[in-house]
């Protein structure tokens, strides 16, 4: 198989809880707690899981939006936790993100034209003319007039200010886009939408996309390989057709059973899910899902079962699978 | 079938008549409990009048699940505020009537709703954390919820409270009633809601968007008890939602929405075995289905309306591939399709219900492209 555009090896974000009167560090939120994958240049990998399961810090992680704790994330050859600040800026221009609010991530005092323009301003891409056209050029491409530049955001529907947000992020011609919840703020109607019109960026740039969403039949739909979640973990990896026709690890069962199925005449299979998902701060002992799992041992209770592969591209941390 | 003598045993009547219904199937019944007609609710704004909703009709039968399904800005909550008398200023029911269990509620007093809501009809909302009182606990709450309709005693009403945190599915109840909202998960805060809205026994449960803001395992646990809860207690459910497969997996019937109106209204097989709007066809054909993968998914074209903004014809003509000049002149009247299925879209108007060729070509695109 080709070169992985992105690695990820172990990566961990660990939040401190601090307490007591001189604010110790009394423990930690593991919000990442070890994640390891790669993404495949011109593919699509998705990132699935319930809130709170670490998709989302994953994907900010990994750009050092935030600063992870721990593990390494090499982007086409270069090691991204270890650039300094001037290097890792010049690289920020090959990754871009996609943001799930299109009300909150748009600057309501800019107009269109500019929230676009920033990106190539700050990376120092053309000449002021040449970014002006290039503005118009993208709109064009995700579907909009060329004519709006000069509105401002508060004047667009949710799909528009998506469609602004992705033109934004096409503007510095990036390697990788992470898009972190694209559709779930959209309407039904804009939702296929907005996923026809990454798919066809893809096709017409050659994308590699990171997508993370809690929604499993988007991600299904989206996705050529699926990584499924659970408290800061993965449990689960492989090639998304693959997932969801033959699931391994229970969480991944449970999570499909519980998809709504738009057909009145589906029986949906498998248990219900028990329980809620546990508190990150004080995680259950060995393999996390143990206590929603229908199947857990003694041994899972214990021991915390590792990502290994059970079958050609196709991953899972699960005692059953050893 | 466990339930709690102690829980209506002050309405004992009732539970047999609850009882009744759910061994009949419920829907059999063809008395509506609840009936809407002609209803239209106007938002009085700065910037002119928005109708919000304008027009809908429907009814809902004793012991049935009636889904409303529409995207944002389609009405569909604004009408379960009128059916409640929740809207406020600057919004007014401006036509048509309500009528529950025989009574007209339209202009019912402030006084005469207050008695009905939380009582004969209650209300579950989408945040169950906005709609709980942080500063009060769970039992305080639960038990105003009965004492406001009961002569109770605050002890039995106690009693009541934490049989119901049990029959939702909540584990040591006695300890819950003691807790405060913060305290609890959001699945369990969408029970608590759900037990309140219970406790008086009611015949409609007007359910908006009840599980948008949980996860897809919490959701499944949820759906499952409000559809034990319907079987069980004879409570007829408007859900409203805008997620298709929650309407599959829940409902016996289904009000398609757009634009303020409704467009398209069947039993739950008719709508998705054989849309009859473009915009129901469309919407059915947008999302993606785990058990197949298409290449690409239908989209319909253009926006989702704001309230009011399309004022000529068929509401959702701006965005209908299959637009004629007629549908920008006028409104639609209702196509019977057979059995309680029914749309408004002039396409069913030609012969054979629908245009020759076109109803091919149209489930065909809707899937294929």
């Amino acid at each position: 198989m080709a070169e992985p555009l992105l690695t990820v090896e172990g990566l961990k974000k660990y939040y401190p809880i601090e307490g007591g009167v001189w604010r110790k560090t009394i423990g930690y939120v593991k919000a990442v707690d070890g994640v390891s994958f790669e993404v495949f240049k011109g593919e699509t990998f998705g990132l699935v899981g319930e809130s709170g399961c670490g998709k989302s810090t994953t994907g900010r992680a990994l750009m050092r939006l935030i600063e992870p704790t721990e593990g390494r994330v090499v982007f086409a050859g270069q090691d991204i936790t270890a650039l300094d600040k001037r290097m890792l800026r010049k690289l920020r221009k090959d990754i871009q993100m996609i943001f799930q609010d299109p009300f909150a991530s748009l600057n309501p005092r800019q107009t269109v034209g500019q929230i676009i323009e920033e990106p190539m301003i700050v990376h120092k891409i053309g000449t002021k003319a040449e970014r002006k056209k290039r503005v118009r050029e993208l709109l064009e491409v995700v579907g909009l007039s060329s004519a709006y530049a000069d509105r401002y955001p508060h004047q667009f529907s949710g799909g528009q200010r998506q469609r602004i947000g992705i033109a934004r992020a096409l503007a510095v011609d990036p390697k990788l886009i992470i898009a972190d919840e694209p559709i779930s703020a959209l309407d039904v109607s804009i939702q296929s939408q907005v996923l026809n019109l990454l798919q066809d960026l893809q096709e017409a740039f050659g994308l590699t996309f990171l997508f993370i969403a809690h929604d499993l039949s988007a991600v299904h739909h989206f996705a050529d390989r699926v990584g499924v979640m659970y408290l800061g973990r993965l449990v689960e990896v492989a090639e998304s057709d693959r997932l969801y026709a033959s699931p391994k690890h229970p969480y991944t069962k449970a999570l499909l059973a519980s998809v709504p199925v738009p057909d009145p005449d589906y029986k949906s299979e498998g248990e219900v899910l028990q329980g809620d998902v546990p508190n990150p701060a004080d995680p259950p002992s060995g393999c996390a899902f143990h206590p929603r799992c229908p199947f857990a041992t003694d041994h899972c209770r214990r021991v915390r079962p590792e990502l290994k592969t059970v079958e050609e591209e196709h991953r899972v941390a699960c005692h059953l699978y050893a | 079938m466990r339930f709690g003598k102690n829980i209506f045993y002050y309405r004992s009547y009732n539970v047999a008549i609850y009882v009744g219904l759910a061994a009949k199937g419920g829907g059999l019944l063809s008395e509506p409990i609840l009936a809407v007609k002609g209803l239209k609710t106007t938002f009085y704004t700065d910037d002119g009048q928005v109708p919000a909703v304008d027009g809908v009709d429907f009814s809902v039968r004793a012991g049935e699940i009636l889904g409303i399904v529409g995207e944002s800005g389609c009405g569909k909550s604004v009408t379960s505020l009128s059916i409640m008398r929740l809207v406020s200023a600057p919004g007014k029911i401006v036509d048509g009537r309500i009528v529950f269990n025989g009574e007209d509620i339209t202009h019912a007093s402030e006084k005469r709703m207050r008695q009905i809501r939380g009582d004969e009809m209650a209300m579950i909302f989408q945040e169950p954390m906005t709609s709980l009182n942080p500063v009060l606990t769970i039992g305080q709450q639960l038990v105003e919820a009965i004492r406001i309709h009961r002569k109770t005693s605050k002890r039995e009403a106690e009693a009541q409270a934490a049989e119901w945190l049990k029959l939702v599915g909540l584990p040591r109840p006695k300890d819950l009633l003691k807790s405060y909202p913060h305290q609890l998960s959001g699945g369990m805060r969408q029970r608590v809601m759900i037990a309140m809205a219970m406790v008086c026994g009611p015949k409609v449960l007007i359910a908006d968007e009840p599980t948008t803001a949980l996860d897809v395992t919490i959701q499944k646990q949820i759906l499952n008890l409000m559809k034990k809860l319907n079987r069980e207690t004879g409570t007829a459910i408007i859900l409203i939602t805008h997620d298709l497969g929650v309407v599959a997996e829940m409902c016996d019937r289904v009000i398609v929405m757009y634009a303020g109106k409704v467009v398209e209204e069947g039993p739950v097989k008719a709508i998705f075995k054989n849309p009859a709007h473009p915009y129901t066809k469309g919407l059915l054909a947008s999302v993606p289905d785990l058990r197949n993968r298409k290449k690409r998914l239908y989209s319909i074209p253009g926006n989702v309306p704001k309230p009011g903004e399309i004022t000529n014809g068929c509401p959702f003509h701006p965005r209908c591939e299959w637009a004629m000049d007629r549908c920008r002149g006028s409104l639609p009247e209702w196509a019977a399709l057979g059995a309680g299925h029914r749309a408004r879209c002039f396409l069913h108007d030609m012969k054979d219900g629908i245009a020759p060729g076109k109803g091919e070509s149209h489930g065909g695109t809707a899937v294929n492209r």
